[in-house]
């Protein structure tokens, strides 16, 4: 197209295209442009958004682990099922809740639907002709099994059985009665005289069932069941042993024997707790007596084993609340009962306690109508619900914790509490300070998250995860920090420039290194090496730099005309060679030195003089995590030496200072904010990494400092365990917890880092 | 001395050493690699020799030679070796003796103290096998149907053509159970969702139900006919037999079917050796893994890496070069803008497990869940998305590695001299024409070097692909034949995931160890290639602008 229009007397022909075809073209320009500034608006908010939905994501998993602990009343209803109005004995509810049960004094067994109240069914238990029911025992929650005590002596024991059918797809629970000791009542002791049983317990423990009672004038009978089942012909044959324990000198108020029917702990009336050593059986020893209360004047009124039967929770009529668990003490290697813990007291005197089935929360009743929520672990007294105005006389917690029947003295009613309680053991005393377990010595750091049996105790303190990412982190850092802002000064001040563009891709390199392939080699390789020649490290500490200055001192006295074939600049590179040669008379030393000063092996030695070694341990994490962290720290520390802005040094040079003095004096002055958040990514690079952690370092959660043992981190315990959680659970949502952590503590760094790192920016600008 | 101490200069050493060191540190890890990784594949000669065992017994032993170390004798009389007490150190040899299924025990230590002269025989043969590892020993007779048809000398020759044939034949029967019976079984899988999604809609018809028996019905006839050819085929495959003798005497006779290959180390010349040593490298890159992949080859590994990397590509650019674009070219000094920079950092710092555990949480569980009960309700209870896959480990990556493609794209962006831009907008052009037009294309390099630092980045990383759908064996591909070709919901096998699987999760991680340094080696090749690549690139845009903007 020309630029110049013809001057001709014939009107002017436009070659433009019309003024609407103009207008059509400006608009859709217009539009596009618009679409491409909103469009390229949403991509740069987009990354905005990607982290903060990282940060709400992991947040709204862990919230739940924080809520408050809901339970109310939802309703109730009147259970008789009685012929002749009788009170109740015990309550139970299924583990889909749908199905309730109560046994009263008159031995029925009514169930009933858990929602409604409608009754199912009513079942009799066996009773003797013309007998009363005098006491009741009960074993743990979860085995549902039930002992029945009758005014002539006898005992009958009853287990109930849910039984599970699916006519037409949906489902049918069906409870049903079951006597896994024979269909008729037991004498226990031998003696056919009726002796008024005050207390029964009864127990389905390793190696058969137990069932042990005692009177009011303080004696006490057990018989032991062991159960075989014929190959033969599918009979069950039961083999009884019975015996006597010595006599209390007081009422018996409670008896309980734990599940590996090697205890039995027998409560009188005055509070004291008698423990028997039952595992001799036919010579049952008195450990001790524990008081139970220490209020003057006040007596136990309730006690239940937790899940799992190794902690007693005890409640007394001063309304306290404690936990006591069997400790060994170290002196006597004999068990005592001892209190590990104890809960906000009730208002009043404990009526009734009632374990969870599955883990190691109970509620409590007491004489004012209020139910009390509480967690063994946590150590914790979540919630108390002001239930009813009269004592409370009965409760039942289903299976999965929620939903509770509660009955008061007032009335026949039960009352429905709905308790919403999914993560009561993840209070912040839980999650980060020392925990009593069941079957420990002594309060303790323990990360132990899971095992196949309900009856274990979790154990999820987050510290020897955090010191452990700690520990592994610092030994990295120890190594990494000195070699990557010292290379980094060089590389940036005294290096040529030929020598830089070899050595910063070779950085780069080291940097987009594979982490598994570090922890690979850091594994495999390094640890078994690094434990078979322990003193290369000390010797290579040592000689290295030392050989280094020793070079550098040779050189200054070699002749100048040799010195000078070398230019300046690349002294890195002349140390090659003699740093090889360094490591080569390091590796060569070190049988050497470990037969001249450790007879004959270092790892021995330092075993024999108390230091226990772990192959893979914090020693191994920290070479090979130093060795990834080196290049974050080495290209931004570097980035930052070397944009100090040039006149600065020269002035310095110009003003007599040597190079080294300058650095020091100027460039690392200037510098320091750049290479402290070169050592703050690095930090926060240690600190979340796990291929290095997960391979190197043994994975064990131990709480300790020594560079010769391993450790586990949160990145790498996450790594572990969350494939194999379930979904939803509190493990999971601590997995959860632990992953926020790891994101908070780098954010927080990152950001302080990127601060410091746009500041000096613009102070290098302004200079 | 003072002097020199006092100019400074010992500093200037000790910084230089800290330089040095790093770069040993380098290249002495990739050398190890290197060595360890390529010397997997080379043919090693088989050592004969006799042993001294601690109670005074004479033993043959057969063996390569692995790795020999000096330890002091102390550590070795601790293990209960007994060395004279005034020895003070000691070598010993870790030989491979194969065998296991023989003695039980393929890696043994051998003082060399003990040990009698060694030599090289021609006839030891090695003998890989499908299952029990390697085999060492010297070939007797060759069986056809229990018959000998070979003695001594002449197996050798007689067994390379039969290796061949039976080599042959279970290429055959694996082609059909993998390709055309697990076509069978997709097909099969596909009718029961048909008629599970037809029942839920409630759009089943007794036609359709009578259509579905049909499919099925041909479906299973077709398997019978192949079931039928396999059954033929394993018949063939196990004709010949090898009858070997060990070390200590024993004859054992193994199947032609169980054995891949079969060599004599002492007996090859160079040139041989580099063809066997090629054929080997070839074997390993494009095999399927064997004995709970601690042997065979890498294929699907290798596979599952480079379609996730590629998945996450397409998802990572677009987004990666927009907010790239936006940082540079839209926003206006402020908080908005340091914020997203911030968040750019940020996300370059978080752990990458934090992605995994937003991945598994988010990805898997939130989106993969809704789109199992919007799109595949026939499925479930089995989740489709709603399993860790190859889909959210490719977005969970794309996630980790967005601030890579940003920062390379944006200082791409920021060395076009800005006269480009303002000639274009001189020219009448809007800020997207010249965006795109003119800005972009000069920048492609520059995202090209982004892209190819995210796929190295996302090749190598492996604790969130723990969580998000990488496993240790796959039994598919993620893409094959079978509609819709691309199975985006299909668990993969990673390089990563595969060294970490092997290396510390196997039965015989000590056989398995050669193999897992030829792994590393081939990802650090992957990863030191791609990473070369991005800094020439990088580099030669570098210089290309600064001539430009001069």
């Amino acid at each position: 197209m020309s630029a110049i229009a013809p001057h001709s007397a014939a009107p002017r022909q436009s070659l433009l295209p019309s003024e609407e075809k103009r207008e059509k073209l400006r608009r859709t320009r217009k539009f596009r442009d618009g679409l491409s500034r909103y469009g390229v608006g949403t991509g740069g908010l987009g990354v905005i958004f990607a982290l903060a939905l990282i940060f709400m994501y992991l947040f709204y998993e862990t919230f739940p682990l924080l809520k408050p602990v809901t339970a109310e009343v939802v309703g109730s209803y009147s259970v008789a099922g009685d012929e002749v109005p009788s009170p109740t004995l015990h309550l139970t509810v299924d583990r889909f809740e749908e199905v309730g049960g109560r046994f009263s004094e008159s031995g029925v067994i009514t169930f009933f639907d858990a929602r409604t109240g409608r009754i199912l069914s009513r079942q009799q238990v066996p009773m003797p002709e013309g007998a009363t029911v005098t006491s009741f025992g009960r074993s743990e929650s979860r085995k549902s099994l039930f002992a029945y005590g009758f005014s002539d002596g006898s005992i009958m024991p009853v287990k109930v059985d849910y039984q599970l059918t699916y006519p037409e797809g949906r489902r049918v629970i069906t409870p049903q009665l079951s006597f896994p000791l024979g269909e008729s009542p037991l004498n226990l002791g031998g003696d056919e005289t009726a002796r008024q049983f005050a207390a029964i317990e009864i127990v389905d423990g390793r190696g058969g069932y137990v069932v042990a009672a005692g009177t009011a004038e303080g004696d006490i009978a057990m018989a032991l069941f062991s159960t075989s089942t014929s190959m033969l012909t599918g009979t069950v044959e039961i083999r009884r042993q019975d015996f006597n324990l010595p006599n209390l000198g007081a009422p018996v108020r409670r008896l309980l024997v734990n599940e590996s029917l090697r205890d039995l702990f027998a409560i009188d009336t005055s509070g004291v707790l008698h423990h028997f050593d039952i595992v001799d059986r036919n010579n049952p020893r008195l450990v001790g007596k524990v008081d139970l209360i220490d209020a003057s004047g006040a007596t136990v009124t309730a006690a239940e084993f937790l899940v799992g039967s190794r902690s007693l929770i005890v409640g007394g009529s001063d309304g306290s609340v404690s936990q006591w668990i069997l400790v060994r003490d170290e002196a006597s290697n004999a068990q005592n009962l001892t209190k590990i813990r104890s809960f906000r007291p009730h208002a009043a005197a404990i009526t009734f306690i009632e374990p969870e089935h599955s883990r190691k929360g109970f509620l409590v009743g007491d004489a004012s109508g209020t139910v009390g929520v509480h967690y063994a672990t946590s150590s914790v007294t979540l919630k108390f619900i002001d239930v009813a105005d009269a004592p409370i006389n009965r409760m039942a917690v289903s299976p999965i914790n929620r939903l509770a029947l509660v009955e008061s003295t007032a009335g026949d009613a039960l009352m429905m509490l709905a308790i919403d309680n999914p993560h009561p053991q993840t209070s912040m005393s839980g999650l980060w300070g020392k925990v009593w377990y069941e079957g420990r010595d002594a309060p303790a750091y323990i990360w132990q998250s899971s095992s196949a049996d309900d009856a274990f105790e979790s154990k999820l303190s987050l510290v020897p995860l955090s010191i452990g990412t700690l520990k592994a982190a610092l030994f990295a850092m120890l190594l990494a920090t000195p070699l990557a802002i010292m290379g980094a000064i060089y590389a940036a001040y005294f290096m040529s420039a030929p020598m830089r563009k070899i050595v910063k891709p070779s950085i780069e390199l080291m940097e987009a290194l594979p982490t598994v392939i570090l922890g690979f080699l850091a594994g495999i390789w390094l640890a078994p090496y690094i434990e078979n020649n322990l003193p290369i490290l000390v010797i290579g500490a040592v000689l290295i730099p030392t050989g280094i200055l020793a070079w550098g001192y040779l050189w200054s006295r070699l002749p100048a005309a040799f010195r000078n074939s070398v230019s300046a600049g690349w002294e890195a590179a002349i140390l090659i060679p003699v740093v090889l040669l360094l490591g080569w008379v390091s590796v060569s030393l070190s049988p050497w030195a470990e037969v001249t000063f450790f007879n004959g092996s270092m790892r021995q030695w330092l075993t024999d003089i108390g230091i226990p070694y772990d192959q893979r341990n914090a020693l191994i994490v920290g070479l090979a995590m130093g060795f990834a962290v080196i290049p974050t720290i080495f290209s931004i520390a570097e980035d930052a030496v070397f944009n100090v802005p040039r006149h600065l040094t020269q002035g310095s040079l110009a003003l007599g200072a040597t190079p080294w003095q300058t650095v020091m004096g100027v460039v690392l002055l200037t510098a320091s904010p750049g290479i402290f958040s070169a050592v703050m990514i690095g930090f926060g690079r240690a600190v979340g990494e796990t291929m290095i952690v997960l391979m190197a370092s043994g994975n064990s959660p131990i709480v300790d400092f020594s560079i010769f043992q391993g450790m586990r981190t949160l990145a790498a315990n996450i790594a572990v365990e969350l494939p194999e959680t379930a979904v939803g659970s509190t493990h999971f949502r601590v997995l959860f917890l632990s992953a926020l952590v790891l994101l908070a503590f780098t954010f927080v760094l990152n950001t302080a880092a990127e601060v410091v790192r746009q500041r000096l920016r613009k102070r290098y600008a302004s200079l | 001395m003072k002097q020199w101490w006092k100019s400074g200069s010992p500093w200037i050493w000790l910084n230089g050493g800290a330089v040095s060191i790093s770069i040993i540190m380098v290249f002495g890890l990739l050398a190890l690699i290197l060595v360890r990784g390529f010397g997997h594949f080379w043919p090693h000669a088989v050592i004969s020799t006799t042993y001294m065992q601690a109670n005074g017994e004479q033993v043959r032993v057969i063996g390569e030679l692995r790795k020999s170390e000096t330890l002091t004798a102390q550590s070795l009389r601790e293990a209960g070796i007994p060395l004279p007490e005034e020895q003070r150190v000691a070598t010993r040899h870790l030989l491979k003796l194969g065998n296991r299924d023989v003695t039980g025990k393929d890696f043994t230590y051998f003082v060399a103290d003990f040990m009698g002269d060694w030599s090289y025989p021609r006839e030891i043969t090695v003998l890989e096998r499908r299952e029990w590892g390697d085999f060492y020993g010297e070939p007797v007779r060759l069986l056809q149907d229990g018959q000998t048809v070979a003695e001594r000398d002449v197996v050798w020759g007689e067994l390379q053509p039969r290796l061949k044939r039976s080599n042959a034949l279970f290429e055959e029967i694996r082609g059909i159970e993998r390709g055309a019976i697990g076509n069978i079984n997709f097909r099969l899988e596909r009718v029961r969702l048909d008629q599970r999604k037809a029942e839920l809609r409630g759009t089943m018809t007794p036609e359709l139900e009578r259509e579905f028996a049909q499919r099925r019905e041909s479906l299973n006839a077709e398997y019978a006919v192949l079931q039928q050819r396999l059954n033929e085929l394993l018949q063939e495959v196990r004709r010949d037999a090898l009858v070997m003798r060990v070390a200590d005497g024993r004859e054992v006779t193994i199947g032609l079917n169980a054995i891949v290959n079969a060599w004599q180390p002492n007996n090859m010349s160079i040139p041989s050796k580099v063809v066997f040593y090629v054929k080997s490298f070839y074997d390993f890159i494009f095999g399927y893994p064997r004995e709970a992949n601690t042997e065979g080859g890498i294929f699907p590994a290798i596979f599952g890496t480079v379609v996730m990397v590629l998945v996450m590509s397409i998802i990572v650019t677009p987004f990666g070069v927009l907010a790239a674009i936006y940082l540079r070219e839209y926003a206006r000094q402020g908080p908005l803008l340091k914020a997203i920079r911030i968040s750019v950092y940020n996300l370059a710092g978080v752990p990458s497990i934090v992605f995994g555990v937003f991945g598994l949480g988010f990805f898997v569980y939130v989106l993969g869940g809704a789109i199992d009960s919007a799109f595949y309700p026939e499925a479930l209870p089995a989740p489709t998305f709603g399993t860790p896959g190859l889909f959210w480990a490719s977005l969970t990556l794309a996630l980790l590695t967005l601030p890579v493609v940003i920062v390379s794209t944006e200082e791409g962006l920021s060395r076009i001299p800005s006269t480009i831009r303002q000639g274009s907008l001189a020219l009448g052009a809007t800020k997207g024409e010249t965006l795109w037009k003119v800005v972009v294309p000069l920048a492609t390099p520059a995202m090209m070097t982004g892209l190819i630092l995210a796929i190295a980045r996302a090749a190598g990383e492996v604790a969130p692909l723990m969580l998000v759908g990488v496993v240790k064996l796959a039994p598919t591909l993620p893409i094959d034949g079978n509609f819709p070709f691309i199975h985006l919901e299909r668990k993969i096998m990673h390089l990563g995931f595969h060294i970490y699987d092997v290396g510390f999760q196997s039965p015989h991680a000590e056989a398995a160890e050669a193999l897992v340094y030829a792994t590393a080696l081939i990802l650090v090749l992957l990863i030191v290639a791609l990473n070369l690549t991005a800094i020439t690139i990088r580099n030669h845009l570098r210089e290309k602008y600064r001539a430009e903007s001069d």
